[in-house]
C-alpha cells in the first residue's frame, strides 16, 4: 500500500508486468471474475424472464375432446379452446361446391377446402373463432348471424368477410380463419389440439 | 459534500459530456460509488453489509413483483395462488424460496449493519441523522415483512396477523376499534390480506426513498471507520471504486453462496411447517412464533407476565416491545462520549458484548415456548437490554476513561505518522 489513492495500475507490486501495454497477470483476475459474474447474471435473468411463459395448469388446458355427434349438417357450434372460442362446422353440399368453385390461386390466401379439412371429412370445418385482423369473434357460426358476402363468416369490427371454407375473401384481414391442428378419434369425437 | 482532493467527474464521450450538463447523473454515481466518493482506507468486513442490505431489497423487490404476477390477493385463493406459484409456474418454487429466504438474508445484513454502528458509534455527531433514518428503514422493514409473511394465508399467516394486530388492542380505550380499523373486520379477513398485499408492495419503494436519503446523508460526513478517528487527509482515504466497490463485491459473492445454499438445499428451514396448512379461524397452531428476526422482540413482549401499578401487563409488554427500537431514536444523545469507536473505550466494549449476549438470549427465549426458565431469561436479558441503553452509556459517558486515539487512520494503519504535505 505505498501509494494507496492511485488506482490500480500501481498497485500491482508483483512485478508481473512492467509496462502499459504488457498483458499483466491481474488483467486476468479482472476478465475472469467479471466473466464469471457475467454468466451469473445471464443465468439468473433467464427464469426472470421464463416465469412469464405459459405456466403447467395453462399448458394441461392444451386439448380438448369436443363430441360433434348433434351437430347437422348446415349448423356449426362454438365451443372453446386454450380460452379462445373454436368454430365447427358441419357443411351442407351446396357449401362445399361454393367453396371448391372458385380457384384457390386467385384467393389472397391461397388454400383449398380439402387443404383446410382432414382426408374423408370433408363436411367438418374447425377453425379458430379468431379473425386474422385484429382476434375479434366472427358472426355466423350461430343460427341467424350474418354470415358475410360469401356466405361463411363475417366480421363486424372492421368488415371481413370470410367464405364457406373461412377463406378471406374480402376486406383487412390478412390471413383465411385458422384451422386448429386436429384429428378425428371416432367418426363423433374430434381431438383438438 | 467529500473531501477536497475527491477525484472530480469527467465525462470521456461527447455523449458523457451532453448528459453531464443536461442531467449529471453520471456525476451522481461517480461521486458516490465510483472513484469520486473518498472512503477511509480501513475500513473492515463490518462495512460490508450496508450495501449486502441494499442488494438484498433489490432481490426482494425483483422477486417480490414476479410472485406478485401471479398471486391472488384473496382470502379464498390465497393459499392455493401459491401452491400454484410453487407447482405450475415456471421457476414459480425458485422465485418464492429466494423471497421467503432473501427476507432472512435481509434481516442478517440489516442486524449486522445496526450492531456495527453500535460498537464503533456509528450513530454519533456529526452522523445522528444518518442512525435516525436507518433505525425508519428498520422499522419500514420490519413492517413490510410482517405483512408479507401473512400474504401466504396458512395458519401463521393468519394467527401471526392476529396476534399482532392484538397487540394494539392494548392501548387503553380506543384499542378495540384500532384493530377493528387495522383489520376492517373483527379477525383477519379477506380485507385484511388485500390492504396488506396492498402496502406490503408500497413500502418497499418507501424503503427505497428513505435509504437514498440515507446514502445521502452519509455522503455528507462520509463514512466512519474502525477508528472512529475523522479523516484527515489524503492518506486516510482510497476511492469507492475500485477497492470498495471490489470488497462489496467479494462479500456479496460469499454472501450469495449462502443464500443459494439456504434456498436450494433448506428453502423451509427458517419457515413454519404449520403455514403451510390453510388459514382456519377456529384453530390456532400449538406453538405460534414470528419469524426469527422478530424473535428477541417478542421475547421482551412476553417477559412482562405481571402487572405494574395501574398498568396491564398486556400493555405494559406492548410498550416494552416498541421500546426496545424506539429507544435507538434517542441513542446519538444517550451516549455523549465523544469517542466514537468501542475499540477505543474498554468499559463500554465489554458493555456491548453483553448486549449481544443478552439479545441472543432474548432471541432464543422469543423462538421458544413461553414457559420458564424462558420467561425469567427474557426478564434479565430484557432489563439488560434496555439499562444498556438508558443506564450503562450515559453513565460510562462520564466516568470511562478512553484509551489513546490514533492521530489518524494512517498511523493507526501503518504505524507511520500522515504526511500532511502529500
Amino acid at each position: 500500500m505505498a501509494t494507496v489513492d492511485s488506482g490500480v495500475e500501481t498497485m500491482d507490486p508483483s512485478g508481473s508486468g512492467n509496462g502499459e501495454d504488457e498483458v499483466r497477470r491481474r488483467d486476468f483476475i479482472h476478465i475472469a471474475a467479471l466473466s464469471f459474474a457475467g454468466a451469473g447474471a445471464v443465468a439468473t435473468v433467464f427464469p426472470l424472464v421464463n416465469q412469464m411463459n405459459p405456466s403447467a395448469d395453462v399448458l394441461a388446458l392444451a386439448s380438448v375432446e369436443v363430441d360433434i355427434s348433434a351437430i347437422e349438417r348446415g349448423q356449426a357450434i362454438k365451443t372453446s379452446w386454450r380460452k379462445q372460442p373454436i368454430f365447427i362446422r358441419n357443411l351442407t353440399d351446396a357449401e362445399i361446391e361454393e367453396a371448391n368453385a372458385v380457384s384457390a390461386d386467385d384467393l389472397r390466401d391461397p388454400e383449398s377446402l380439402a387443404d383446410r379439412t382432414s382426408d374423408g371429412k370433408e363436411n367438418w370445418l374447425i377453425t379458430l373463432g379468431v379473425c386474422t385482423h385484429l382476434g375479434c369473434v366472427p358472426l355466423g357460426a350461430a343460427q341467424g348471424e350474418v354470415k358475410g358476402e360469401y356466405g361463411g363468416y363475417f366480421c363486424p369490427c372492421h368488415g371481413s368477410h370470410y367464405d364457406t371454407a373461412a377463406r378471406i375473401r374480402k376486406g383487412p384481414a390478412p390471413t383465411n380463419l385458422e384451422v386448429p391442428e386436429h384429428e378425428f378419434l371416432t367418426d363423433t369425437v374430434v381431438k383438438i389440439g | 459534500m467529500s473531501f477536497p482532493w475527491a477525484k472530480e467527474y469527467t465525462p470521456t464521450t461527447a455523449f458523457g459530456q451532453w448528459m453531464d450538463e443536461k442531467l449529471p447523473i453520471g456525476r451522481l454515481v461517480y461521486n458516490s460509488l465510483g472513484a469520486g466518493y473518498p472512503t477511509p482506507r480501513n475500513l473492515n468486513y463490518m462495512w460490508n453489509f450496508g450495501s449486502l442490505a441494499g442488494i438484498f431489497l433489490v432481490v426482494q423487490i425483483v422477486t417480490g413483483i414476479i410472485l406478485a404476477m401471479h398471486y391472488a390477493a384473496n382470502a379464498d385463493i390465497a393459499f392455493d395462488s401459491v401452491e400454484h406459484i410453487m407447482r405450475d409456474v415456471n421457476g414459480g418454487w425458485m422465485f418464492r424460496y429466494a423471497h421467503a429466504n432473501g427476507a432472512s438474508f435481509f434481516f442478517i445484513a440489516i442486524y449486522m449493519h445496526i450492531a456495527r454502528g453500535l460498537y464503533y458509534g456509528s450513530y454519533k455527531a456529526p452522523r445522528e441523522m444518518l442512525w435516525l433514518l436507518g433505525v425508519v428503514i428498520y422499522l419500514l422493514a420490519m413492517a413490510t415483512a410482517f405483512m408479507g409473511y401473512v400474504l401466504p394465508w396458512g395458519q401463521m399467516s393468519f394467527w401471526g396477523a392476529k396476534v399482532i394486530t392484538g397487540l394494539f388492542e392494548a392501548i387503553p380505550l380506543v384499542g378495540k376499534p384500532i384493530q377493528e380499523l387495522l383489520l376492517g373486520g373483527f379477525a383477519p379477513d379477506n380485507a385484511a390480506l388485500n390492504r396488506f398485499f396492498s402496502l406490503h408492495y408500497l413500502l418497499p419503494f418507501v424503503m427505497a426513498g428513505v435509504i437514498i436519503l440515507h446514502i445521502w446523508a452519509l455522503h455528507i460526513p462520509g463514512s466512519n471507520n474502525p477508528t472512529g478517528v475523522n479523516v484527515k487527509g489524503k492518506q486516510d482515504t482510497v476511492p469507492f471504486h475500485p477497492f470498495y466497490t471490489a470488497k462489496d463485491g467479494w462479500a456479496l459473492g460469499l454472501f450469495l453462496i449462502f443464500f443459494c445454499l439456504m434456498m436450494f438445499f433448506l428453502p423451509n428451514a427458517l419457515g413454519h411447517a404449520d403455514n403451510y396448512i390453510p388459514a382456519n379461524p377456529l384453530s390456532t397452531p400449538a406453538h405460534i412464533v414470528p419469524e426469527w428476526y422478530f424473535w428477541p422482540w417478542y421475547a421482551i413482549l412476553r417477559a412482562f407476565t405481571f402487572d405494574f401499578l395501574f398498568i396491564p401487563a398486556k400493555l405494559l409488554g406492548v410498550l416494552a416491545m416498541f421500546s426496545a427500537i424506539l429507544v435507538w431514536f434517542f441513542l446519538p444523545w444517550l451516549d455523549t462520549s465523544p469517542v466514537r469507536s468501542g475499540t477505543y473505550r474498554p468499559k463500554m466494549r465489554i458493555a456491548f458484548w453483553i448486549l449481544i449476549v443478552a439479545t441472543i438470549i432474548l432471541f432464543i427465549c422469543g423462538g421458544a415456548p413461553a414457559e420458564e426458565p424462558y420467561v425469567m431469561l427474557s426478564q434479565v436479558a430484557g432489563a439488560y437490554y434496555f439499562a444498556y441503553f438508558l443506564i450503562i452509556l450515559p453513565l460510562l459517558s462520564r466516568i470511562e476513561k478512553p484509551l489513546p486515539l490514533p492521530n489518524s487512520i494512517t498511523e493507526a494503519v501503518t504505524g507511520k505518522p500522515l504526511e500532511k504535505a502529500s
